[in-house]
């Protein structure tokens, strides 16, 4: 798996991005667009509540400014940071979007017009249905299907991948996106977007985030959030009345500093980056998510519906063995099969004159000056072959070869017959090559099973996900490589509406389903599908009723996009129990700093042995804005995933955030407590 | 909702005939055929007069008696008034309330530290027990005040204390008002041996 | 502290862990509609209530319905209570003559006993007659704690449906929690407790003549009292409900401290199983009727180690007795329990008192056996920390259930995304509705205890001046009884006068509110939850049976209680528990 990025190599902190980030974190100080986000809102308006007071201490020339002035830059500082952490995971995102929009650039069309004849528009005014023509070292003007030609096509722009792909008429390879660029020959493109709707408009607003909505479980996660906030907002407040009844009234600036130490906003800081930064690490994987609820869905998907070809199995099958019939020798089979297969395009005859020509030695002959014929597939006789010198050599599956020999007077050995049914067995086909009226043997075609593929399966049943692999071949088959692979079930025999039920019958028993597609029969499953990967190289019905493109078009990708979109909800997961479980430091570090003036015996609860209660708030209120920069790297790297079972990922998670949440805080204020009193910043 | 309503109407008139009326008179009917001395208060009948109830504690504070603990209860064993002191840790009248009692029980008893149970006050304002600590705490002073002999009033004292139910729970206590009452009874047969002894002694000089 | 007070403590559980099993069951297959050991008796009497009042118990509700017939219900059995203690004085068995309730103390009475709450601002010898204490107030024992286990069955039928609107029939929730429950466990304590000592009868109160007349001088008067009055009552029927159902309200005054409520230590025994019998059985319930025993047991863990967390420290307070007492003995001996020993009872000593103050507070009865305001600082934290965290430690008879069930869902969000996947519990995904709803509930506590107590202490007229005992002591006191009435617990730290026209209305609306603003939203969760598809689980599920799964949940619970109510308890109880260990008093 080659991991590319196509939005150029950025590194965390490239440069460009951090200074874009900075003078976006000040713009986001507006309440309006703060309002989004209820827990970073409170700390602002106690910033703000905060700087006012602060005025009003420079008018009294208060003792206390210097001490009042530290806690309201910190909690500006605090509300800066979270912003910094969104700019920065939105960052990437432009950076990328800058890039792609230089494609979108305005180009010239040529359009046929309903009188036959061609007319020059601009890009940006074609409609859908128009048939526009594009030749050589243009760029394509719009989102479309080739209905006319093959072409050869850049699409570097967009995938990154600089190798040119090949665009055909019919078939699945017919889609081609606005702002790539033909290299060769000539297409008659029917475009299928309007302007503004194309696929390069939507790729740029989602990885600007532009269009970017909250997820269902950030919504929920929100939610809890803006619980948690009202909850200590009430503990906050309520404890004034408290605390002027034990005759130790507290200043607005102290109780402002408790309320945000306590509510959540690590986690609330950092949310919105933990799910931008998720967007943009499918995008780093070339892959388009259209809705953050499809990356959600990902993590959550309980079956993975896999093609057998190009997933599971190299992308065809390959000849592995010719077993010759009785009174044929090897060498004669291989011969005849090489032979047969000479004007063989399909993989799997070059892969007979290649097992022919290593086994055996037999060159590939020069068949011009022979009165060579060939017989190419059709559908009706169901086999190929060649007409030389007298022989006519046949290759095709057993039961065609049967009656095609039958029809001239011959018959199947029963040595055939056995080998054909043997191979079929162990998953292999079967084709069987006669000369004339004589059958001689059979090859054996043999998937070959990608490597390493049997360890993912193994690390996605340990994740609680199930495999099903879909084959058009015959159940027999489909179980011996089913096993080969690893894989827990298999479709055998699948026509799309197979599929499609396959989908709806786990879908009734509450799973989540992944596949990948791209023909335009795929299109109804990919919909159906919670998550629907279509292949960029696919048709554009099969694109649109995903909810994910593969650039790529890599369909063992679905694997990791499940693994992102688990890490994505991990890593929320992960810092929200962090967030909340830092509280318990807090406390311990405020409380007695609130009331150990008044209440000396209280001191007993100053665990860390604070220097003084001045330096324990402002240590405190400096760890709790510090904590935001410091985690922005992990918000948008993602927590460490490693594929293990729920009850190990939990175990060690708990251990790391909810354990080591409460603990580090302890150390942090410690430090920043001996730091701020050594340079006598209190 | 209407026909809810006529529902949770009627399901209360009819839950209230049973749970609240035929219920607790089938129990009420049921405990004073089978354990009516418990199911009325095991009371305590000296000469046809109720003199209380095995259960309820009462005040004894006078000489000759074993003293109960403190009670919060109205003046002190208040029967229809049950009450605690509800006097919190940190509360000055409480500290002061048991120094006082302390310092007025070392009085009478000396310098030894007194029995907790024996300068607080109970829960109910009517507890009927003290520990067996604060028992024998006193047997020195009731002693004197009784002319009994201290290992008469021990041995009363060990009769009166129930160990602990089964062996294991609770803790171990003694009745106070059923200490008072044997220690009444001890002392009305000492003094009827005495004067029978006294008048065995007469008859016997009477004889020739 | 002692080996036989461990001891005691320990056996005290084991019954209770050996009753859940066959408690749980037999409660499963009485809400499943299941044939049980008692249907031949009991058939007969559910179809005769159905037929009388109209129930069609064949009719399922959605959870709105459900929730309207819940507020009917307890609509109108409120003011039923209220109308009998309004007009007390011309009904029956009143052999005391005792006058009507007054109107707010009636009221905050009515709201007392509907929530399961039973607070009491009153004095029942002297306030309630037999009438009102068997049909108003042992009436509502049943009602609320049978309410209390419909609603929980419901909750548990909204996990274990599948693409379902309805969660049963209310009616017939309540009837069989009734007559299949209650109504038997009830039958069989009360003749237990009247075997030891509970009184049972109709006859008025007994004087009894003293054979030791004393002398007392109260308010410089100095009166001969000759004789004592002995308070009497129907008192053993009461005491099982009041137990069984974790209600709590006492039929006098010092509730069960009171010798003729709980007379020996095997009755206080007893009351303790009681209290925490059907809440504990009701996770083997929850486990049975969701197909995952183990979660059941799981969730129980978690229950027990919040009990023996609360236990260890009451009883290890109060066994330290009070530093401040000098010239008296609080040493553990053969002879004596020690420890703090004011404001409780002999028969008892500190372990039981400990002990039965967790076990009331971890649940929402609230009967006590010894009076909480006069344990130590620490000790009396325990039971206002174990209702802060929402009585969730096996809980009111089904309150406890879905409380500790809400934590369970958020405990499920919180970490369940740290797995990589939607938050599954039990199969049903917790969304956003689940976690607003969930949030809501939670909310409910905090806003009525921290709101109004800060409200009560900024009103010295009203607020502070009923405080009986100063300094941190007092802030406690008033924090207790919003906590208790919020949470429907009813104990009290019972020096603050709460018999006032401020407190009446303003802890009776806590109680309202503790109880009903909180099962909407519940039973929402639960609404939602039956309509959602089960995921089949996988490796990949989020694990709700293992001890780490416990071990979170106790996390989850303490850290949001302690969290939330922390800055209010420093400066109660630990300010108050340092100061007495610096020797200050007020």
């Amino acid at each position: 798996m080659t991991r590319k990025q196509s939005g150029g190599n950025t590194s965390l902190w490239d440069g460009a991005i951090v200074r874009r980030a900075a003078v976006d974190a000040l713009r986001k100080l507006n309440p309006v667009t703060m309002m989004r986000n209820p827990v970073m809102f409170v700390v602002e308006v106690g910033s703000v509540l905060t700087a006012v007071l602060l005025l009003r201490d420079i008018h009294q020339q208060s003792a206390a400014f210097r001490f009042d002035l530290q806690i309201t830059l910190w909690l500006w500082f605090t509300v800066l940071f979270a912003n910094f952490a969104e700019a920065m995971a939105e960052g990437r995102g432009k950076a990328q979007a800058d890039t792609l929009r230089r494609a979108k650039s305005e180009t010239m069309a040529n359009r046929a017009l309903a009188a036959g004849g061609t007319e020059q528009v601009p890009s940006s005014k074609l409609r859908a249905g128009d048939i526009v023509f594009v030749g050589p070292g243009e760029m394509i003007p719009g989102d479309g299907e080739v209905i006319e030609g093959v072409a050869a096509v850049d699409e570097s722009a967009i995938t990154g991948e600089s190798a040119p792909v090949i665009r055909e008429s019919g078939g699945d390879r017919s889609a081609v996106t606005g702002g790539t660029r033909v290299l060769s020959d000539r297409i008659t493109v029917r475009i299928t977007s309007n302007p503004g709707e194309t696929f390069l408009d939507r790729m740029i607003a989602l990885v600007e985030g532009a269009e970017r909505q909250k997820t269902p479980n950030e919504i929920a996660l929100n939610i809890l959030l803006a619980g948690l906030t009202i909850i200590f907002l009430l503990a906050v407040v309520t404890l004034q009345p408290l605390a002027i009844y034990s005759h130790s009234p507290q200043t607005v600036f102290v109780l402002v500093s408790l309320l945000v130490c306590l509510i959540p906003t690590t986690i609330g800081g950092l949310l919105s980056a933990i799910g931008i930064a998720g967007m943009d690490r499918l995008v780093q994987h070339n892959v388009l998510a259209m809705s953050g609820r499809a990356v959600e869905a990902a993590g959550d998907v309980n079956t993975l519906l896999l093609d057998k070809t190009g997933t599971i199995t190299l992308g065809n099958r390959q000849a592995a063995d010719f077993l010759p019939a009785p009174g044929v020798t090897k060498q004669d089979l291989a011969e005849a099969a090489q032979l047969s297969s000479l004007a063989d395009e399909t993989p799997e005859g070059r892969s007979i004159v290649v097992l022919a020509k290593e086994k055996f030695g037999l060159r590939g002959r020069d068949l011009a000056n022979t009165h060579a014929e060939f017989v190419p597939f059709s559908a009706t006789s169901r086999m190929s072959g060649i007409n030389i010198e007298n022989r006519a050599i046949r290759k095709g599956a057993a039961d065609s070869i049967a009656r095609y020999l039958e029809e001239i007077g011959g018959a199947m050995p029963e040595q055939v017959r056995a080998d054909v049914e043997t191979i079929a067995r162990t998953g292999g086909t079967p084709l069987v090559v006669s000369e004339n009226e004589r059958a001689l043997g059979v090859i054996h075609l043999k998937d070959i099973v990608k490597g390493g593929i049997r360890e993912r399966f193994e690390q996605l049943r340990a994740m609680g996900i199930r495999t099903i692999m879909i084959t058009g071949d015959n159940p027999l088959t489909a179980a011996a490589i089913a096993r080969e692979a690893g894989v827990d079930d298999f479709l055998a025999e699948a026509k799309p509406k197979d599929k499609m039920d396959l989908i709806r019958r786990e879908q009734a028993q509450g799973k989540l389903v992944a596949m990948t597609g791209d023909g335009t029969n795929d299109a109804p499953a990919l919909a159906q599908a919670d998550v629907g990967v279509a292949m960029n190289t696919g048709t554009q019905a099969a694109k649109e009723a995903g909810n994910m493109v593969d650039l790529d078009s890599n369909p063992t990708k679905l694997i990791e996009i499940v693994e992102i979109g688990k890490q994505l909800l991990m890593t929320r997961g992960s810092l929200t129990t962090f967030s909340i479980a830092n509280d318990v430091a807090k406390y311990f570090a405020i409380l007695p700093a609130m009331f150990a003036g008044t209440f000396p015996v209280l001191n007993a609860l100053n665990i860390m042995h604070l220097r003084n209660p001045e330096s324990a708030v402002l240590s405190a209120i400096i760890f709790n804005a510090l904590i935001i920069i410091a985690l922005i790297p992990l918000a948008l790297r993602g927590v460490k995933y490693t594929p293990m079972s729920a009850d190990m990922l939990l175990r060690r998670n708990l251990l790391l955030y909810g354990f080591g949440g409460i603990v580090l805080p302890f150390i942090g204020i410690k430090l920043i407590d001996m730091a701020i009193t050594a340079i006598h910043l209190v | 909702m209407r026909k809810q309503l006529i529902t949770a109407i009627l399901y209360t008139v009819a839950t209230t005939l049973l749970l609240g009326i035929a219920y607790p008179l089938a129990i009420t009917a049921l405990a004073q055929w089978w354990m009516p001395r418990q199911a009325n208060g095991e009371l305590i009948t000296r000469g046809g007069t109720i003199i209380g109830s095995q259960l309820i504690g009462q005040s004894f504070t006078g000489s000759g008696y074993f003293y109960g603990r403190p009670s919060a209860a109205g003046n002190g064993y208040d029967a229809a008034n049950s009450s605690g002191s509800n006097l919190g840790p940190t509360n000055a009248a409480l500290i002061t309330r048991v120094e006082q009692s302390a310092a007025q029980l070392r009085n009478d008893h000396g310098d030894a530290d007194v029995p907790v149970d024996l300068v607080t006050t109970s829960g109910s304002g009517l507890d009927p027990d003290i520990s067996p600590a604060a028992a024998q705490y006193q047997i020195p002073r009731v002693a004197r005040e009784t002319g009994l002999s201290q290992a008469q009033l021990a041995q009363l004292v060990q009769a009166n204390t129930q160990p602990r139910q089964f062996g294991f729970l609770g803790e171990p206590r003694v009745n106070v008002l059923a200490l008072n009452l044997s220690l009444r009874q001890r002392l009305a047969e000492t003094r009827a041996a005495s004067s029978s002894r006294a008048a065995g002694a007469d008859s016997g000089k009477a004889q020739p | 502290m002692t080996a036989n007070g461990w001891l005691q403590i320990f056996i005290f559980f084991a019954i209770v862990t050996l009753l859940a099993y066959p408690l749980g069951v037999y409660m499963a297959n009485v809400f499943s509609g299941k044939r049980t050991w008692a249907d031949p008796i009991l058939r007969p009497v559910e179809r005769l209530l159905y037929r009388v009042t109209g129930v069609s118990p064949d009719v399922e509700m959605r959870w709105t319905e459900y929730a309207v017939a819940m507020l009917l219900f307890s609509v109108v059995s409120m003011l039923v209570l209220y109308l009998i203690e309004r007009m007390q004085q011309w009904l029956p068995f009143n052999p005391q003559h005792l006058g009507n309730v007054p109107a707010i103390l009636a009221f905050n009475t009515a709201a007392s006993f509907t929530t399961n709450t039973n607070w009491q601002s009153y004095v029942p010898e002297t306030t309630m007659s037999y009438l009102t204490q068997m049909a108003g107030l042992a009436y509502h024992n049943f009602t609320s704690a049978a309410v209390g286990m419909a609603l929980a069955v419901a909750f548990i039928r909204g996990i274990a449906r599948r693409e379902c609107e309805t969660l049963g029939n209310f009616w017939v929730d309540v009837t069989r929690g009734i007559l299949w429950v209650l109504l038997p466990g009830a039958t069989l304590a009360a003749l237990l407790l009247v075997s030891q000592g509970v009184v049972q009868n109709l006859h008025p109160y007994t004087t009894a003549t003293l054979i030791a007349p004393q002398t007392v001088t109260a308010q410089g008067a100095t009166q001969r009292i000759t004789t004592q009055t002995i308070a009497q009552g129907p008192v053993a029927s009461q005491e099982a409900i009041k137990e069984l159902g974790t209600n709590g309200g006492g039929f006098f005054n010092t509730n069960s401290a009171h010798p003729f409520e709980n007379p020996t230590p095997f009755s206080n025994l007893l009351e303790m199983v009681l209290i925490f019998a059907i809440p504990a059985g009701l996770t083997v319930t929850l486990g049975r009727m969701t197909g995952s025993p183990r979660h059941g047991w799981a969730v129980f863990a978690a229950m027990a180690i919040l009990f023996a967390a609360g236990v260890s420290v009451a009883y290890h307070a109060e066994a330290h007795g009070n530093p401040l007492f000098r010239g008296v003995d609080q040493h553990a001996t053969a002879l004596q329990s020690g420890g703090n020993m004011e404001g409780k009872e002999v028969r008892f000593g500190v372990v039981n008192s400990a002990l039965f103050a967790t076990v009331t507070t971890d649940t929402s009865c609230g009967a006590v056996n010894s009076m909480h305001d006069s344990f130590t600082p620490l000790g009396g934290m325990v039971p206002l920390v174990n209702m802060m965290l929402g009585e969730v430690v096996f809980g009111g008879v089904g309150s406890g259930l879905y409380g500790m069930l809400i934590f369970v869902i958020l405990s499920v969000f919180i970490a369940g995304l740290m797995v990589g996947r939607t938050p599954e519990y039990l199969g049903k995904k917790i969304e956003a509705y689940d976690v607003q709803m969930s949030m809501l509930f939670v909310l409910v506590f905090p806003v009525i205890i921290l709101i109004f107590s800060a409200i009560a202490v900024l009103l010295p007229g009203v607020g502070t001046s009923s405080i009986a005992n100063p300094g941190p002591h007092g802030l406690t006191e008033i924090l207790y009884a919003f906590t208790s009435t919020a949470a429907n617990n009813g104990s009290a730290f019972a020096g603050l006068n709460a018999n006032t026209n401020f407190y009446n209305m303003t802890l009776g609306f806590s109680m309202l509110a503790g109880r009903f603003l909180m099962i909407i939203p519940m039973l929402a969760v639960a609404g939602n939850l039956a309509r959602k598809k089960i995921v089949p689980a996988s490796a990949g599920t989020f694990p709700v049976t293992t001890p780490l799964f416990t071990m979170l949940l106790v996390g989850i619970i303490v850290i949001v209680g302690a969290l939330t109510f922390f800055p209010a308890l420093t400066l109660g109880p630990v300010l108050e528990h340092l100061l007495l260990q610096a020797g200050k008093t007020f």
